[in-house]
């Protein structure tokens, strides 16, 4: 076997296993720190090294200790690699692929020669917790602190030019989820399936089988026998190399699916109706001096090497072994050829005291003072079951001494927990406890979707459920265990994080004496494990220090994940929806600057606004305005609804009448504002802001289902059923005439706020309102949307010698500020109540009731609320930035709110909000600008800067 | 991610509905006080343990309803279509 030195060579390379995962038909090479290794299929990065002789895979995080394999699964502390760009590789559980280039971590210069690990030697200057007592002062040295904490804080390294792989997710209905694939799993999803359940069978590792792959030759034979019994079951998913990460309320299950070919990482979200947790038993590590050398390894890491990767794991052992799965391992090594030096059997007062070594097991000091030289230690000194999953569905574990372990205590309805989470026993008292957990899963889940089904309405009556009900489920046994947790010295207990005992116990002394305060404080199962090896034996020295019992110390909580999830699997794939009129096409081929407003895509110019501003006063403008919010309205009580919501009165509107209406909360703050026409008898039409569309419909059926379900109306939104398009200038008359068939545009057929139904471009079934956002002539056309760019087109040629040009959103906000509009949202805020955006006018506080009367009237008695006016800057060259301060000295006495440059005036015009002192027109008030510099501004008499008299549109 | 159960379309993903508030009844807006008003527009009674409250369906049917909730366990125990505020005005 041993044939020389040369690191290529396969020196402990062992013979084939009955149960070896490798493929040896599959030979290749890989680079480990630059130098080439071979592997086999079905090798890890880790199995493969340690076939050829390495044993150093690391250097912990704080002191730079070498560390080598402990755990040989996902969970090995000191196998964490970088393979490629890709850092934090759990490397005994990632397969070795043919030019794979990996490397160690948190080494500098290098893994044998780690200069940091000179951290040893400050060990008394780097206690749990130093970075809140040290490097705190002097404050202006923090950035030279930062670099060289930096440099020696651990993990992989992460590259800027990884360029973004696949992830997606999947949603999945199964009947039962069973996390976990080793006896118990398999036996309970095949119990499961065969009661007619469909179910999702969640490996961690790369095949099914847990602890039966790594057995005798009795062990094997089952496996093969549970693997024949899944395959043949129906209805049974099995995923492998996948984790159950995370259980949320109502069985809401997350599983992360790793190993697909075309996928980087899959995140299912699974809505189980039971969830069966099968996770089995995590080996502990025992603590004394030196456990963490590399050569010190858990049972099943050793029975792992030997028995599924043909690894001779030392040349020499000593076994401390204190249960039945440390004795079978003194076996499978001496079929491996490593001499059994010495077997300690804690059950009989055996133990180990320190070991010794410098890279790794030298010299092992037995309990009874023996020294013996070796380069392997193999404890065997207990088991954790990993509760979280059944944490996560609230129930907490409570310890038992008997087994030195805990166990679960109460779990809901749809959680199910079999194997050996649930106690010890034979291999077959695993099996049948795990088909009868898996035969009542079923039958819960039966019962839970009768239950659910039963809450849909149904047109007919629904099944009787089945009235079976719950079968005897056997409990297991439970063996008495060894309570062994620390040794006689003090050792590793958190290898992630590099936590010794002796760090806890000074946490303790500290005053930090619970779990929940010694954990932070050390940091101790905070790391890559996440307690999964170390919780327990936390647990027991802070119990040890306070003198309290393990179950009464208890331990922390466990969130998800369960496992680590990249940030891309949580991302999946970038959906951006977004919402286009159906004239964008012509936008775009018209150079409009896109504008993002909420979903919509909507145009902000066409390159030049003040251009289009004049256009818009002195020929005529269109402009796309189809996000605006359009609501259909019938029935018989439908001024009832306005007269409700709406702050003015509505119960006189004519037939082809149009009404501008503001709509406040209950708090009296605005809301909405839009205008609303009458098209019919009891059909009316509700226009409402953009961003408001979704929003006031929702309100609307609020108040309608809620408050008033007595009230005749139906409510269509209808905002992306019309294409709008908003006509204004002088010219706007005469360019829509040449397209409305079959309507009086005049004056006297046709007045200021109306609105008539008609013809366009030979479109049937559009609205037309004469309204005036914009304060010139003008007309707002809707039309069955997939008409919208024929009709778009159709008046940008018919107008061409009116002078017809699209304008922008920014255009009209320039249009609208000349005209004193103000928008909700930019020139109100959350807490601006109806009078303040001075809409006394409007406000009817003799109706009986209306959404925000009570706040409005004690509004209207207090005089102390600040008021919107319009406002010009002395230097009319001066645009104040929105949002720009009013001020009076040092007091903030207002602000303004909206701001442009007005071509149609030559200078800057402005809305904002000032204090009561001030709304006297003809005041002077002081802008404070966001460089700090103050101009000064004149309150205007109206908002309007352009035509008060508002001749323009109503001609 | 809780279940809640839509009178209408049976139990979906709390993802597709909107917190509506706590329910209650109205109170007279022309005989109320300010401290009346404001404790309807702002104090919730928010127990650890049932309370009732107003959903509504966004992607769905768009209708609201109203559950039964124990916040504290997440279980829901009854769900109906609003009463009407009428029956419980003054």
């Amino acid at each position: 076997m041993i044939r020389g030195a040369e690191k290529t060579i396969r020196r402990m390379r062992l013979g084939s296993q009955p149960g070896e995962v490798l493929d040896r038909s599959r030979q290749f090479v890989f680079t480990w720190n630059g130098q080439k290794y071979p592997a086999f299929g079905g090798d890890t990065i880790i199995s493969a090294l340690t076939a050829a002789g390495e044993r150093v895979f690391s250097r912990s995080f704080k002191y730079h200790r070498p560390r080598g394999l402990l755990t040989a699964s996902f969970l090995d502390p000191g196998c964490n690699v970088q393979v490629g760009d890709e850092p934090n590789v759990r490397g005994a559980h990632r397969k070795v692929e043919p030019h794979m280039e990996v490397r160690a971590q948190n080494v500098w210069p290098s893994l044998h020669f780690d200069a940091r690990a000179a951290n040893r030697y400050l060990g008394r200057f780097l206690p749990p917790g130093f970075y809140y007592k040290t490097f705190m002062k002097p404050q202006r040295l923090w950035p030279l602190y930062e670099k060289v904490l930096q440099r020696f804080a651990g993990g992989g390294q992460a590259s800027p030019d990884t360029p973004y792989g696949y992830y997606d997710k999947r949603y999945a209905h199964p009947d039962v989820v069973v996390a976990g694939g080793g006896p118990a799993g398999m036996a309970a999803a095949v119990a499961t399936a065969e009661a007619g359940a469909r179910v999702m069978l969640v490996e961690d590792e790369h095949e099914l089988g847990g602890h039966l792959r790594w057995g005798d030759e009795s062990d094997l034979a089952a496996l093969r026998e549970l693997r024949e019994e899944v395959e043949a079951a129906p209805g049974i998913e099995v995923l492998t190399d996948s984790v159950v990460t995370g259980r949320y309320d109502d069985n809401w299950v997350a599983i992360m699916q790793r190993g697909l070919p075309d996928v980087e990482e899959r995140l299912i979200k699974a809505r189980a109706k039971t969830l069966v947790v099968a996770p089995g038993l995590i080996e502990r590590p025992y603590v004394f001096e030196n456990n963490d050398l590399p050569g010190v390894m858990l049972s099943t890491a050793v029975r792992r090497l030997i028995n599924l990767y043909a690894v001779k794991p030392g040349e020499r052992a000593v076994v401390l072994t204190a249960n039945l799965e440390g004795d079978a391992v003194v076996e499978d090594l001496e079929r491996a050829g490593v001499e059994v030096a010495r077997i300690e059997d804690a059950r009989n007062g055996g133990d180990v005291v320190r070991v010794r070594g410098g890279k790794g097991v030298r010299e092992i000091e037995c309990g009874d003072g023996t020294r013996i030289e070796c380069d392997l230690l193999v404890t065997a000194t207990g088991w954790t079951a990993p509760t979280s999953l059944l944490n996560m569905a609230g129930d907490k574990p409570v310890y038992s001494a008997k087994a030195a372990r805990f166990f679960p205590s109460e779990l809901p309805q749809g959680v199910l927990a079999t194997g050996g989470i649930m106690g010890d026993g034979t291999l077959d008292e695993f099996l049948d406890h795990a088909r009868a957990t898996g035969k009542e899963a079923a039958r819960r889940a039966g019962k839970i979707g009768g239950a659910l089904r039963s809450s849909i309405p149904q047109a007919t009556d629904a099944e009787e459920s089945s009235a079976e009900g719950p079968a005897e489920t056997p409990a297991l046994p439970v063996y008495e265990h060894p309570k062994l947790f620390r040794g006689r010295t003090h050792g590793i207990v958190d290898y992630s994080e590099d936590v010794s005992s002796k760090d806890l116990v000074a946490a303790v002394k500290e005053g930090y004496d619970s779990s929940e305060l010694a954990k932070r404080y050390t940091t101790a199962t905070m790391g890559p494990t996440q307690g999964k090896l170390e919780t327990v034996n936390t647990v027991a020295v802070i119990a040890e220090a306070t003198g309290r019992s393990i179950g009464e110390t208890g331990t922390t909580t466990w969130r998800p994940p369960y496992a680590p999830i990249t940030l891309g699997a949580l991302a999946g794939r970038n959906f951006e929806p977004v919402r286009y009129s159906p004239m964008q096409s012509w936008h775009e081929r018209h150079g409009a600057e896109p504008l993002v407003a909420g979903a919509w895509i909507r145009s902000d110019h066409y390159g030049d606004p003040h251009a289009e501003v004049r256009n818009v006063r002195e020929n005529v403008g269109i402009i796309d305005v189809t996000p605006l919010g359009k609501l259909d309205l019938r029935g018989p009580d439908v001024p009832e609804l306005l007269n409700l919501l709406y702050v003015n009165k509505w119960s006189n509107l004519e037939v082809g009448k149009v009404r501008y209406g503001v709509m406040c909360a209950e708090d009296g703050v605005i809301l909405d504002d839009g205008v609303t026409g009458r098209l019919g008898p009891e059909h009316y039409l509700m226009t409402t802001t953009s961003s408001g569309a979704a929003a006031v419909y929702e309100w609307i059926e609020d108040w309608l289902q809620t408050y008033r379900p007595d009230w005749q109306i139906h409510v269509t939104p209808m905002t992306s059923a019309y294409a709008s398009i908003n006509i204004a200038g002088p010219n706007s008359r005469e360019l829509l005439a040449r397209v409305a068939d079959d309507v009086d545009l005049s004056t006297e057929a046709f007045p200021y706020m109306n609105v008539r139904t008609g013809t366009v471009a030979g479109v049937e079934g559009c609205f037309m309102w004469r309204i005036g956002f914009t304060g010139e002539l003008s007309y707002e056309i809707h039309v069955p949307s997939a008409y919208g760019l024929y009709v778009w087109e159709t008046l940008m040629d018919r107008g061409a010698d009116l002078g017809v040009r699209p304008f922008g959103v920014e255009a009209q906000r320039i249009l609208r500020l000349e005209k004193g509009h103000f928008i909700v949202g930019q020139d109100t805020d959350a807490l601006t109540q109806g009078f303040g955006a001075g809409l006394d006018w409007a406000i009817k506080l003799d109706k009986e009731d209306f959404v925000g009367k009570p706040e409005l009237e004690w509004q209207s008695e207090r005089n102390g609320y600040f008021r919107l006016v319009g406002l010009q800057p002395h230097d009319g060259s001066v645009v104040p930035l929105e949002a720009s301060q009013i001020v009076e000295g040092n007091t903030i006495a207002g602000r303004i709110t909206s701001s442009r440059f007005s071509p149609t005036l030559g200078r800057s015009i402005c809305l904002g909000f000032v204090a009561p002192h001030l709304t006297k027109p003809g005041t002077t008030v002081t802008v404070q600008l966001p460089d700090g510099s103050r101009v000064t501004a004149t309150v205007m008499e109206h908002h309007t800067h352009y035509d008060p008299e508002g001749v323009k549109a109503r001609g | 991610m809780i279940l809640l159960p839509c009178p209408h379309c049976g139990p979906r993903n709390v993802s597709e509905f909107r917190y509506a508030g706590e329910t209650g009844p109205r109170p007279n807006p022309n005989s109320t006080t300010p401290q009346e008003w404001r404790d309807y527009l702002y104090t919730v009674d928010n127990p650890a343990g049932w309370t009732t409250e107003k959903w509504f369906h966004g992607t769905g049917c768009r209708r609201y309803f109203v559950v039964e909730r124990n916040t504290v366990t997440n279980e829901v125990r009854d769900s109906r279509l609003p009463a009407t505020q009428l029956e419980n005005s003054p």
